[in-house]
């Protein structure tokens, strides 16, 4: 049996709103497939003693001094947007939420 | 207006369900830079001009945490009686929406760093209510959206949205109750209460500005109704946009009342986000969603995970500052308050008021009598809360000096207050541009003596025959003649002086 259906595949692509063909869908499921089935061996040998690993490097409380640092200026913050009005970032109407 | 929607009787709500609250609080930090960047933490900025590639969510930029957010979040959860974690982690929660650069909200997920507390909130009658706190967490703001286009500025049917990305990536601490039972008819009142509580607790820890009007408080309030015989919860709303305490109160009543009409008429409650609106009272369907949630939530890779040693938690315990229910008993011991007195002291929300009041110089007595007695009823005339009117404990300490010095009776003082509360400046500001300083000038006082002895001369002739009570005529006409500017004491005794 498959670990990951067709169905699955096609909810990922919207979340990621991702546009998936039909044929891509039956595709990536069987890419999807096989690299799950892979790293799924790992499970072979992972006991109930070796917790999963999240970080690669053992290390803990890394934080930083809370002290300001200069940001980018209004302009340059909007450098890169599509579109800008009254030194915001304007984005096409949201529908069907509130925010 | 009215609402649109069919409510039940309060008290019939009551009768036939127990209502079950849970409430989450997000509280914006205070301190000077955002939770995974350094850019300034400062509200009200110019749009756009606190944001880097990091609060931006620009490819490659690595978040590093604020230290003293964590300090924060820790001495939060000590507060609130809560388990400190001994290791956890940040989440990605991924969801696109605009209002978030990064396409993902870096927050807490399964592993909060406090957990199981409790908060006990003091109910207007004096009475203690426990409320179970199930975790607090921390997270990061988001940015502000701005709909343009609509015709109220909500989202429906605006043309399109603008973003400022100052807010997003604030720290946020997220503080949740366990669901809240047994409370009955006082469910709003309690909801009330645990905001009020919080945020007085909030306050003291010096973590945020708690400004509810300002967003850096904000309360989502879910609400359920139980059958009387039910056994298991009713379905949820959860109401957001509540921007005051009061607000707190008026949602969760409304809620109940709108939710017992549908269940009595055989109807399903919709588990939704609901909107509140301050102007009538109502809350009304929010945001819809399409399909379930699904956050993906996965350990952010980018931060080391939060392992705060027990060393460092006590220490930061150690740093906790007198909390308000131990100022509320110590404040009560000074002052020599009875119950009914702190507890009107307390409802005031007059405690820390009447104590930087008694700092800047003025008795106890004297500074409650301002604060819970006068400035309260001011407060409410202005439908703000009495820490919101603009006058401070000091200008308050400074018209009482001047009203025991002499210099003012309690009549203009209480002038002079107005004068303060309506913005014409410090209290001596007013007292020049309003004319209201006592005439203690005795040659001034003199001259309108005589002008009233000489109106009243039988008066006068009564007086001269020992009959100082006549007296009582001639003051009035006296601070008649000076607009009430005079010390009545001092007139009296220049009149018995002129008549021996």
């Amino acid at each position: 049996m498959p670990s990951i259906s067709r169905d699955e595949v096609a909810h990922l692509a919207r979340l990621a709103r991702l546009a998936v063909t039909d044929d891509e869908l039956d595709l990536f499921a069987g890419q999807l497939d096989v690299i799950l089935q892979s790293v799924a061996t790992v499970g072979d040998i992972a006991t109930a003693d070796i917790p999963p690993t999240s970080h690669a490097v053992p290390l803990t409380n890394v934080f930083r001094e809370d002290v300001v640092r200069p940001s980018l200026g209004q302009q340059q913050a909007l450098a890169g947007a599509p579109a800008a009005e009254d030194g915001r970032f304007r984005v096409p109407r949201i529908l069907g939420e509130e925010a | 207006m009215t609402s649109v929607y069919e409510l039940m009787d309060y008290a019939e709500v009551i009768e036939r369900f127990d209502p079950v609250l849970g409430l989450e609080v997000h509280v914006e930090l205070h301190t000077n830079t955002k939770m995974f960047c350094g850019c300034a933490n400062v509200f009200g900025g110019e749009p756009n001009t606190q944001v880097c590639p990091t609060c931006l969510g620009m490819p490659g930029a690595l978040p590093t945490l604020n230290g003293k957010a964590v300090e924060s979040a820790i001495r939060i959860g000590l507060a609130l009686n809560c388990e400190i974690a001994e290791w956890c982690r940040f989440a990605r929660k991924n969801y696109f929406y605009p209002d978030m650069p990064k396409n993902f909200q870096t927050s807490q997920y399964d592993e909060p760093i406090a957990f199981n507390g409790f908060l006990d909130v003091t109910l207007d009658d004096g009475s203690l209510f426990r409320v179970e706190i199930e975790r607090a967490h921390m997270e990061e703001d988001t940015g502000k959206s701005l709909h343009v286009g609509g015709s109220d500025g909500r989202i429906h049917g605006a043309e399109h949205s603008l973003l400022d990305y100052n807010r997003a990536g604030v720290p946020l601490i997220e503080i949740v109750t366990k669901p809240i039972e047994g409370t009955g008819e006082r469910a709003p009142e309690v909801a009330r209460a645990y905001v009020t509580a919080l945020r007085d607790l909030l306050k003291a820890l010096d973590v945020s500005d708690v400004r509810m009007d300002q967003g850096s408080l904000r309360c989502d309030a879910n609400v359920s109704l139980m059958a009387k015989d039910a056994t298991e919860f009713g379905t949820r709303t959860e109401t957001k946009n509540v921007n005051s305490l009061r607000s707190v109160e008026r949602a969760v009543r409304f809620e109940m009342t709108r939710q017992a009409a549908i269940l009595v008429a055989g109807g399903k409650i919709t588990q939704e986000t609901r909107h509140f609106d301050e102007s009538t009272g109502s809350t009304s369907p929010g945001r819809t969603k399409e399909t379930a949630e699904d956050y993906r939530y996965f350990p952010e890779p980018d931060l080391t995970p939060i392992a705060p040693s027990r060393e460092w938690v006590e220490e930061l315990r150690g740093t906790l500052p007198e909390l308000p229910w131990e100022r509320r008993k110590r404040v009560q011991d000074e002052w020599s308050l009875t119950d009914a007195e702190l507890r009107d002291l307390v409802n005031a929300g007059a405690v820390d008021l009447v104590a930087a009041t008694v700092d800047a110089g003025a008795t106890p007595a004297e500074a409650r009598s301002w604060w819970v007695a006068y400035l309260t009823k001011e407060a409410n005339n202005r439908g703000v809360e009495l820490s919101e009117l603009a006058i401070t404990p000091a200008q308050i300490a400074t018209v009482i000096g001047l009203v025991n010095s002499g210099e003012l009776t309690n009549k203009l003082a209480r002038e002079v207050v107005t004068g303060v509360l309506e913005g014409e400046g410090e209290p001596e500001a007013v007292i020049e541009a309003r004319g209201l300083k006592v005439v203690s000038d005795d040659s001034a006082l003199e001259k309108a003596v005589d002008e009233a002895l000489a109106a009243q001369p039988d008066v006068a002739a009564k007086i001269r025959d020992g009959k100082v009570a006549a007296a009582g005529a001639i003051v009035g006409a006296v601070m008649k003649a000076t607009k009430g500017q005079a010390d009545a004491k001092r007139v009296r005794e220049l009149i018995i002086a002129r008549c021996s």
